[in-house]
């Protein structure tokens, strides 16, 4: 089919696929918040997100197929486009790309070892030193995993470097979704540049906040 | 004679020299004497090859013609930006006022897989061709000669029409890209069509085959860095590229 060929079909493969990250990113912030109002707050949270696990499974399957999808025409993009321009300048000057544009392969591959890692440590629970309990509710305690986890200095400095990685891979990706979708025009390319750069930041700000707090015993067991 | 003539510059130029597609290529320094600020850079090298000639040597092969930036050709990247890097200006129309005395000039070919160097910094750049005669054309009916106002377009169609139209098809957003791509000349091209009632009997097919020609003749993806945009001597918006996104999804339900 067209769009799996072409090469605008490709980039608008992975502008939709991208697209579905982002929201995720953006629910999955909004529900890590939970975390900020205690105990009660998250576990009540994780407790009523898997109370309907069919739709989790489909959740589940949607994110992982658009990750596969976005990785698998990123690498091949990527690729192509590097056997076209092998030969270098002996002087570049860059104009308009950024460090960010530039490496989005290795942000994006890098954010692909994090999901794995995230998903090892705090879904599939497979890391050791995880703690796995209950609360007072019966309920599965997240609160406890996580500042367990998170007053651990290494493991807050991972998490949040990949939120850094987030942020430069969203500040380029998100006037790159809106410009591959054709919704951009001379008064927009700029707007939706600064946008992507503001609304990557509130995310790598929220996301850091979680383990900072925990961190600075704003949060404690 | 005005007093600024009299201040010539001498530069030293690093020049990529290649004698032919499949020989080796190297930079090679060259002195550039007594150059005057009113000179373009073309005439600039116009001397240092006269000179070249007087001592014997090969002179350093350059694509131009118009010389008044019109025509697209003259195809060479300075100091590590296409045509030079003043805003919205071939090399052609480039003059030797923007350098200083004692300057270093690094000057290169276009560099793409697409574009492959025939000698010195003259690239073959006939794939943008290719794309064009996939499609760069419009239906239209044979016998008298239509009145002049018969098809109405609105003031705004035809000022978009004429911005994309004004593409001169010089390769500088390849040689610009990272990625060696050709999305901004090839948007440029479908956008003018596009816009216009007379382009839309073929605007489906139009947009997916020029994106096919593309990436057939060896160019690469876009991947939104913007670098062409900012290297275009024409100005080129890369709004033209979303235009093109846009057709394309509107031909994949076609
Ligand atoms: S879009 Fe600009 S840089 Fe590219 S071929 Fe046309 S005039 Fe040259
Ligand atoms: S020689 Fe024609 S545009 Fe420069």
């Amino acid at each position: 089919m067209r769009i799996f060929e072409s090469s605008v079909g490709r980039k608008i493969l992975m502008s939709i696929t991208g697209q579905l990250m982002i929201i995720f990113v953006i629910v999955h912030l909004i529900g890590n918040s939970s975390i900020l109002f205690g105990r009660g707050g998250i576990n009540a949270y994780a407790e009523h997100l898997h109370a309907l696990p069919p739709l989790v499974w489909i959740a589940r399957i949607v994110m992982l197929s658009a990750i596969g999808v976005h990785i698998l025409y990123g690498v091949i993009v990527t690729l192509q486009n590097r056997a076209a321009n092998p030969t270098g300048y002996a002087v570049k000057r860059q104009l308009k790309a950024s460090f960010a544009s530039e490496n989005m392969i290795w942000t994006g591959l890098l954010l692909a070892a994090f999901i794995v890692y995230h998903l090892l440590h705090f879904t599939a629970r497979l890391l050791p030193g995880v703690v796995q309990s209950v609360d007072q509710l019966n309920r599965f305690d997240v609160y406890r995993m996580v500042v367990t986890a998170f007053s651990n200095g290494l493991v807050a400095l991972v998490y949040a470097l990949a939120m850094v990685v987030l942020f430069l891979h969203l500040s380029h990706g998100i006037p790159s979704f809106l410009q591959t979708m054709g919704w951009n025009n001379d008064k927009t390319i700029p707007t939706f540049g600064t946008a992507g750069k503001v609304i990557s930041a509130v995310l790598m700000v929220g996301y850091v906040l979680i383990p900072v707090v925990i961190l600075t015993g704003l949060l404690t067991l | 004679m005005s007093a600024h003539n009299a201040q010539t510059m001498t530069l030293t130029l690093h020049v990529w020299r290649q004698a032919g597609p499949n020989e080796p290529g190297r930079l090679e320094q060259y002195e550039a004497k007594n150059v005057s600020p009113d000179q373009s850079f073309l005439e600039m090298l116009d001397e240092v090859n006269e000179e070249l000639i007087k001592a014997g040597k090969d002179p350093i092969a350059f694509d131009h013609d118009c010389r008044e930036g019109i025509c697209g050709m003259c195809s060479q990247v300075i100091n590590g930006v296409p045509h030079g890097g003043q805003e919205r200006t071939t090399v052609c129309q480039l003059h030797m006022r923007t350098f200083k005395n004692g300057d270093s000039i690094y000057i290169e070919p276009w560099r793409a897989v697409a574009f492959p160097v025939q000698k010195d910094l003259i690239v073959d750049r006939s794939n943008l061709e290719k794309i064009m005669q996939a499609g760069g054309y419009t239906s239209a009916h044979t016998g008298g000669v239509a009145d002049g106002n018969a098809i109405l377009i609105s003031k705004i169609a035809a000022d978009y029409a004429m911005d994309a139209a004004e593409c001169i098809g010089c390769g500088a957003c390849v040689a610009a890209c990272p990625n060696g791509s050709a999305m901004l000349y090839t948007s440029a091209k479908v956008a003018q069509l596009a816009a216009l009632p007379q382009g839309q009997v073929e605007a489906a097919a139009r947009v997916t085959a020029m994106a096919d020609a593309l990436t057939e003749a060896g160019f690469g993806n876009c991947s939104n860095h913007y670098e062409c945009q900012a290297a275009c001597p024409k100005g080129i918006s890369v709004k033209f590229i979303a235009r093109l996104n846009r057709e394309f999804q509107k031909a994949l339900f076609k």
